[in-house]
């Protein structure tokens, strides 16, 4: 009931957005409190956001923000305590229940690849095919084109375990575009990966985010790779979770490696870290 | 391929050093026979003994005895540990018993399930069923419980349905756990058909043992237990066997397969 409430006072305030509208992603005053016995915590507080088809959005902020629950709840694993989302014009939750007709849409990439070690990466970036029930061909074709797109060409018969952490990143990514989404959420993903190797997949992720055209909502706490990757930076606040600022990223795509010694770059990020500190104080 | 080949080296290597320093040992210290045999005199009454067909029916209850205990274990064990492993309050409410269960030293029933069910096959099943239990469903309960909260999250996000979750995920990720509970669970289910063969009953090797004993033949009790040694050996090679054709991408089988890695 008070979910609704909110959910309705959040709605008499603005306008219900056409489904036509260009936007693919729609956050409106969205927020999420954890109730448990012992504590009530407000984890993110009236996100409103709205994101265009084609576009790579990175979201930043200290570990704790909320930014991993923003993304969870974006892709359907959480339900907000207020606010809508809207995919496409489709709102992602009714209530505390998530419509999976709009969630089999979105492609999800965690901080751990969460790959499957019974099956080979061929097997696992053609799981989501699977579970829909495409044909046996259809599904190594597409698991083909896709080891190639993410630079696997060779490895599709290898499982796992046989695979360094940025390669299993690679099947994981691929695995997420399987059924080419219209949303591509990443939580992290480079996270766990050595500078050098993170680098060179934040290279190889814009070349495939260029390929696919897919738009993109990139979680991340570095904020070299926040900028180096986005079109806009959203700075996240904790406690709770508000967004402080979102910053245009203007650079020419495709962004070389090299753009990070430009001052313009450099300027930036420099920016962005002050206003990350600042919240310190 | 020198690490390959090392155990086929070494595994004979050590047990003939063993037969040797044993063969020695009785002729230093001079023993008597009956008490430890030399190891050519083990040898002969074992060829004498798989040459009776007697020993061969024993034999056969026995495998019979245990594979049936296993097999009832397996089916109960990895449908008890299924639920409990699923079904959290449930599991909370019956842990003193099944603690107080594993406690009870269980061969000491073996006398009761002579009482209730004869010196005949029943009693024996039943005892190795019991021995080999706990080991799978602890081992299948806390497969279940051990699904990776990551992977789930894969599966909910491609808006997996429950069955395809379960085929997918759940079945896969706990047999490994269920093939270790296993290979525990078949040598516990030998030594539970042998402990009801050696108490009551007139049939298996358990009882052929006893009767070498009485017999004071103790090349013949050398010779019955090279023989258990053996059906031991063949189960828990069925079972492992089992394990490299269902889970060959879990690490117990891999690493087993290349060590060079």
């Amino acid at each position: 009931m008070s979910t609704r409430d909110t959910l309705a006072s959040v709605l008499g305030v603005r306008d219900l957005p056409l489904p036509a509208s260009a936007a693919k992603l729609e956050l409106i005053g969205v927020g999420k409190e954890f109730r448990t016995k012992r504590a009530h915590t407000h984890a993110l507080s009236d996100i409103s956001l709205t994101i265009d088809d084609g576009e790579f959005v990175s979201v930043i902020g200290q570990s704790g923000c909320g930014k991993t629950t923003l993304l969870r709840m974006l892709a359907g694993l959480l339900s907000p305590s207020a606010g809508q989302i809207l995919v496409e014009g489709r709102s992602l939750w009714q209530g505390s229940t998530v419509d999976s007709s709009v969630v089999s849409q979105l492609g999800v990439v965690f901080q751990e690849a969460n790959l499957f070690p019974w099956y080979s990466v061929a097997e696992n970036i053609a799981l989501p095919l699977r579970l829909r029930g495409d044909s046996k061909r259809d599904r190594q074709d597409r698991a083909r084109e896709l080891a190639e797109l993410v630079g696997l060409t060779g490895f599709e018969k290898s499982y796992p375990r046989e695979l360094s952490g940025g390669m299993r990143q690679r099947v994981a990514i691929a695995r997420a575009l399987a059924i080419r989404p219209k949303l591509l959420l990443m939580d992290e993903p480079f996270g766990a990966l050595d500078a050098l190797t993170r680098e060179r997949m934040n290279v190889e992720l814009q070349r495939i985010r260029l390929a696919t055209n897919a738009t993109v909502v990139f979680v991340t706490h570095d904020i070299t790779e926040a900028v180096f990757l986005g079109d806009r930076v959203v700075h996240l606040t904790p406690r709770p979770g508000r967004i402080r600022q979102i910053r245009s990223i203007g650079f020419e795509r495709p962004r070389g490696i090299d753009v990070q010694t430009e001052p313009e770059f450099g300027a930036i990020v420099r920016e962005l870290r002050h206003a990350l500190q600042d919240e310190e104080d | 391929m020198a690490r390959k080949l090392l155990p086929w080296l070494s595994t004979p290597l050590i047990l003939v050093a063993f037969v040797v320093l044993w063969d020695v040992f009785v002729r230093v210290n001079d023993i008597d026979e009956l008490v430890l045999p030399r190891p050519l005199t083990v040898w002969h009454s074992l060829v004498e003994v798989v040459q009776k067909p007697a020993t061969w029916e024993h034999a056969r209850i026995t495998g019979t005895e245990t594979v049936g205990g296993f097999l009832i274990a397996l089916a109960c064990g990895v449908a008890v540990g299924v639920v409990l492993g699923k079904v959290r309050w449930m599991e909370r409410g019956l842990r003193p018993l099944i603690v107080a269960s594993q406690v009870v030293p269980k061969v000491a029933l073996v006398p009761l399930f002579v009482i209730w069910f004869g010196f005949g096959m029943t009693s024996k099943v039943i005892m190795s069923a019991m021995l080999a239990f706990f080991p799978i469903m602890l081992n299948v309960q806390l497969g279940v419980r051990s699904v990776e909260a990551g992977q789930r999250d894969v599966m909910r996000s491609l808006d997996a349905s429950r069955w395809q979750t379960f085929k997918h995920l759940e079945l896969k990720s706990t047999m490994p756990y269920a093939f270790a509970g296993m290979e525990v669970g078949i040598v516990f289910a030998i030594i539970g058909t042998i402990v009801g063969e050696y108490l009551g009953g007139n049939e298996g090797l358990g009882y052929l043992v006893v009767r070498t004993l009485n017999d004071l033949d103790a090349p013949a009790l050398f010779a019955v237990i090279i023989l258990l040694s053996a059906l031991g050996l063949l189960l828990y090679f069925i079972v492992n066997g089992l394990k490299r054709f269902f889970i060959p991408w879990h690490e117990s089988v891999y690493s087993q397969l290349d060590v060079n890695r």
